[in-house]
């Protein structure tokens, strides 16, 4: 379904961040992608959505394809159309609107108002915390139910393939199963192909059926649950180092500068 | 303390601040969609009740014709703004994007001074004029559809904003430019319509402007001047600000050009709505209705 080869990312026309990546998502599948911080997880996704443009990146080389067809630097918003949705890294819900407004953004380029009805309806019943909040502010929802929300914006689009960065990020670990097990279901239920980037490789094993890790802007190791699992330098590096969270509370401080430049 | 001199007061304070609302309204679109501060505000409107008159007398049309191609010029003349001078700005400092705006509104006071010389031109009768008696005092009808008009206008808004695609998507762009894209959402467009519209507003107000002072001239544009304290009052992110903002300072200006002009020798009118700025900022620094962030703990 979606195919990257040889790519490479640049950012400022000087950072080479990609270098020669290549990944393959197989339809109706939940591919992980992992990598300690800084690899270019959040920058493949990127690529893929086309949001690259908006944080002065490009992919300079290389093919991404999404149903036989070439997806490099499209803008966003024909991604979006082409059924490819990314939910981005630390939820980034649109505060000022209730949820019920965020659902409606979500089906923004849908066409058919029977099916949007219908599957705001449906992602109620995945998340039925939701409902009964519908016309409260998203702002004030906590962590983990943002995480919902933006996963069921997302689906309010009805993507073919579901770009997933981080949903476990800062969430309470009770709460990162029952998303999980949704993100699962949404995947055999709804038959959404989903490219799942995450830090913690156990969690993502426990939903994947194929993984890929990735070091220094370049796949490391890949192969399918079970491979990866009984993989020795897998088992040290990231599985045993899996719940690693002091690490994470220096990644929200990062943030770049960056130009708002993507008209 | 005479009674009718103080409704009097009340009511121009009304019809005037309405129109300062609308304007105000239209600064607050463009300021939400793309955090661009438009300083040529009070030139959209002096632009729109010209092109209206100029329909109106000129070409003799009926008066909802002469409106609706009012609007859609002005929806023009809007969003291209927005593509030639404004986009190509996109991410440069607020204070280029402040002196662009300001060279624009010069720019169209010149080019309307061009068209139309420097005199009053009488604008046609659009509503009846005789007054009708609201208790004490008789008021013109022109106030009265003024002010209908602007409240038709902003509940319209308001339904736009809240319930339709494409007002909840504009929320949206103003909230996070970058998800907003991902999305789906054409952020080029959310701003290009959020300028048409703002053209719009700002060119109902200078036709309302035109019918009731039974004429117009260059001094419209002065309307724009107001904005700024408005804005500041009511929140520069929140349409209601806006319109209770353009209202406070309308009464309270034409308040105070009434009691205490002829005490001091005048100016206070001119003065009175920055003193209330400066009270209300001490108190509440976003400004009646303007946004806090969400913060949590
Ligand atoms: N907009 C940008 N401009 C310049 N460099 C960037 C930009 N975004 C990311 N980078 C750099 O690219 C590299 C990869 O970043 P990326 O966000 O893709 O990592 P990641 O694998 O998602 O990490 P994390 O787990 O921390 O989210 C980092 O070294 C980062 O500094
Ligand atoms: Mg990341």
């Amino acid at each position: 379904m979606l195919t990257i080869s040889n790519a490479e990312v640049i950012y400022n026309r000087v950072i080479l961040v990609l270098k020669g990546l290549s990944l393959h998502v197989p339809e109706g599948k939940i591919v992980a992608l992992l990598g300690a911080n800084g690899a270019g997880k959040s920058t493949t996704l990127k690529a893929i959505s086309g949001l690259l443009k908006s944080e002065e990146g490009e992919v300079s080389a290389g093919s991404i394809d999404f149903m036989g067809e070439r997806i490099n630097n499209l803008d966003p918003e024909d991604i979006v159309r082409k059924g490819i949705f990314q939910v981005m890294e630390g939820r980034r819900v649109f505060e000022d609107l209730t949820i019920d407004e965020n659902l409606t953004v979500g089906g923004h380029t849908r066409k058919d108002s029977a099916g949007f009805k219908r599957d705001k309806e449906l992602v109620y019943d995945y998340f039925p915390r939701l409902r009964e909040r519908r016309n409260q502010l998203s702002g004030f929802l906590s962590g983990g139910e943002q995480q919902m929300l933006a996963i069921g914006r997302a689906l309010m689009a009805r993507p073919r393939l579901m770009l997933l960065d981080e949903p476990s990020l800062g969430i309470a670990p009770l709460l990162v199963q029952e998303i999980f097990q949704l993100i699962k279901k949404i995947n055999t239920e709804e038959k959404t192909t989903i490219l799942l980037v995450e830090q913690n490789a156990n969690i993502a094993f426990s939903i994947c059926d194929y993984a890929y890790i990735m070091e220094g802007g370049r796949v490391a190791m890949s192969g399918t649950t079970e491979q990866m699992k009984s993989n020795n330098d897998v088992k040290e590096f990231y599985l045993g180092m899996g719940e690693g969270k002091e690490k994470k509370s220096y990644r929200e401080l990062k943030s770049y500068k960056r130009r708002k430049r993507w008209l | 303390m005479d009674i009718t001199f103080l409704l009097q007061l009340i009511i121009n304070g009304l019809v005037v601040g309405s129109i300062y609302a609308l304007v105000a309204t239209g600064f607050v679109i463009i300021y939400k969609a793309s955090s661009a501060l438009n300083l040529a505000q009070g030139e959209f409107l002096m632009v729109g009740a010209y092109i209206c008159l100029n329909l109106l007398s000129k070409y003799n049309l009926p008066f909802w014709q002469a409106i609706l191609i009012t609007f859609a010029f002005s929806a023009i003349l809007g969003i291209l703004i927005e593509r030639l001078i404004l986009r190509p700005l996109i991410g440069s400092h607020l204070i280029s994007v402040i002196m662009v705006t300001l060279g624009l509104s010069s720019i169209l006071k010149a080019l309307v001074q061009l068209a139309y010389g420097t005199d009053t031109i009488p604008f046609p009768e659009v509503f009846p004029s005789a007054p009708v008696q609201i208790g004490p005092i008789p008021v013109s009808q022109g106030y009265l559809y003024a002010i209908g008009c602007v409240t038709i206008l902003v509940t319209v808004l308001t339904m736009f904003f809240k319930y339709s695609k494409t007002g909840v998507a504009m929320r949206a762009t103003a909230s996070s430019q970058q998800v907003a894209l991902t999305m789906g959402i054409s952020v080029k467009k959310m701003f290009a319509i959020s300028w048409a519209i703002s053209a719009i507003v700002s060119a109902v107000g200078g036709i309302l402007l035109g019918t009731i002072r039974g004429g117009i001239d260059m001094s419209l544009s002065f309307m724009g001047l107001k904005v700024l304290p408005v804005v500041i009052l009511g929140g520069l992110d929140s349409i209601l600000g806006a319109i209770v903002g353009g209202v406070i300072i309308g009464v309270l200006e034409n308040l105070s050009g009434g009691y205490v002009d002829p005490l001091v020798g005048g100016g206070a009118k001119e003065v009175a709505p920055y003193i209330a700025l400066i009270l209300i900022l001490m108190f509440k620094p976003y400004g009646l209705f303007g946004k806090k962030k969400i913060e949590r703990v």
